[in-house]
């Protein structure tokens, strides 16, 4: 268990001196982009586009590679299991059967299925560049002020700044006790049955749940002590402010969006990009 | 009395200090049930105890920032349609709360009842609902594939929240003493 999230590394380059603020944007403008587009050609122009961001800012792969794993291996399951369930639902979707060879009577493998399921892994692995992007170039601490700065009720954003400040205190936590019980003989393992490992796991919880109610009550008074909450407005510290590339970057994404919904709207009309017909 | 959606000091830390927990438990913290690939998520077990302690709006901002983080860690982007449904489990889970009193020691048979109907409806409502609709519309994903998953989920979750969740408030319900419990000495 790491008691880090993630590693952030400061660098002096484009997309670390954007604000936090702008890259919340930009994420979220190219999620919905991936998102709403089932256009294969849109879909690949963003994977080039925020694998380029990904290179632009120099984040190592060692930073990325356990988050490539899971991704690959959920992608892989959703893919069996889609063929599984729906194999013929690219045939729903683009009202044509172009069938290539048959496993059984209902598994035969389509054009169009592998076109809707082929479109489908490009949409997932072209967002992850962009997660990434957003959550490794910037400071954890500027996270609450570009929530708050996007229109998220400041108290909301504030919950965000103490989940992230007490994720390392809670791993610890959690380490300690679970240690501690296991030194008693609590066995935690795949060798004990359902019903003896929940049990087990309340042993766990009771302490790691009540002692951080107590921590609850200490840093709610310090904040009350402070005087938090008095305005309806605060300002953030860790704010960056904006300059002309956070302007660009904004621009550029937004740009991606309009022709994305353009290609929706006026070529493909509708969200899937539909070759079969022609 | 307690006011359904009072958002004060003390329900902002225990939101913020309660989605760590939650993203501790959602990656990390997850029993096993011996069918592959399906584990039981103990962080809606904690989730719906805090939900019913702090009220609806920590429950949702609970679930959804330690659902979202959690994501975002392991894949490098939440999966939104997810994500919204297990903030509104833990919110409609804390929608009970002013039914609750457990911060007076009470949780008795009654009690019990109410929360396991909050969370059971939760659930229902979220997973079996929500979620796949949502996938349908954000991810195009085919019907029966989500509404399956979405299934599952809800009975894992249930389970969860259930004997987790109804532990917890009990046992917290037990170090807390009520009005009234002082009496004088002969």
């Amino acid at each position: 268990m790491k008691s880090k999230l993630f590693d952030y590394v400061e660098r002096d380059n484009f997309v670390f001196n954007l604000s936090g603020m702008t890259k919340l944007v930009c994420f979220l403008i190219l999620t919905f982009t991936v998102m709403f587009s089932y256009d294969a050609r849109v879909i690949i122009f963003v994977l080039i586009f925020s694998f380029w961001i990904l290179h632009v800012s120099e984040i190592r792969f060692s930073q990325i590679k356990v988050m490539l794993y899971y991704v690959m291996i959920f992608l892989a399951i959703n893919f069996v299991l889609t063929f599984l369930f729906s194999p013929k639902y690219g045939v729903e979707i683009y009202g044509t059967e172009h069938d290539l060879f048959s496993i059984t009577d209902r598994y035969t493998v389509t054009a169009e299925q592998l076109l809707y399921q082929g479109t489908k892994v490009l949409k997932y692995l072209s967002v992850i560049p962009l997660g990434m992007m957003f959550l490794l170039t910037t400071n954890p601490s500027e996270f609450a002020a570009s929530l708050s700065s996007i229109g998220v009720p400041y108290k909301a954003s504030f919950a965000v700044a103490l989940t992230l400040r007490y994720f390392p205190d809670m791993i610890r936590d959690y380490n300690d006790i679970a240690l501690a019980q296991q030194a008693r003989g609590l066995d935690l393992s795949r060798k004990e049955k359902l019903g003896t490992r929940i049990k087990n796991i309340m042993n766990i919880f009771v302490p790691l749940v009540f002692s951080s109610l107590d921590r609850v009550e200490i840093v709610s008074n310090a904040m009350d002590l402070r005087g938090f909450g008095k305005h309806k407005k605060r300002t953030w510290y860790s704010f960056k402010p904006l300059h002309k590339g956070d302007a660009a970057a904004i621009i550029v994404s937004g740009v991606i969006l309009l022709i994305s919904l353009a290609v929706t709207l006026f070529i493909n009309h509708g969200r899937f990009w539909n070759p079969f017909l022609h | 009395m307690k006011k359904l959606f009072e958002f004060k000091t003390r329900t902002l830390v225990a939101t913020g200090i309660g989605a760590a927990l939650f993203t501790l438990l959602f990656m990390y913290v997850k029993i096993p049930t011996g069918i592959p690939e399906t584990s039981i998520q103990t962080a809606y077990g904690v989730g719906s105890f805090f939900a019913a302690m702090f009220g609806p709006i920590a429950g949702f901002l609970i679930a959804f920032i330690g659902h979202a983080i959690s994501d975002a860690v392991q894949y490098g982007s939440p999966w939104w349609s997810w994500v919204i449904a297990s903030g509104i489990s833990c919110c409609i889970v804390g929608l009970a709360y002013p039914r609750l009193k457990v911060d007076e020691g009470v949780f008795g048979w009654k009690d019990i009842l109410v929360f396991n109907i909050f969370q059971i409806a939760a659930n229902v409502i979220s997973w079996i609902v929500v979620a796949p609709l949502l996938d349908i519309i954000i991810y195009s994903e085919p019907a029966n594939l989500v509404f399956t998953q979405g299934a599952v989920a809800a009975l894992w979750n249930a389970i969860s929240m259930g004997v987790i969740g109804t532990l917890l408030l009990f046992l917290y319900s037990k170090t807390r003493s009520g009005k009234g419990t002082l009496s004088k000495e002969q």
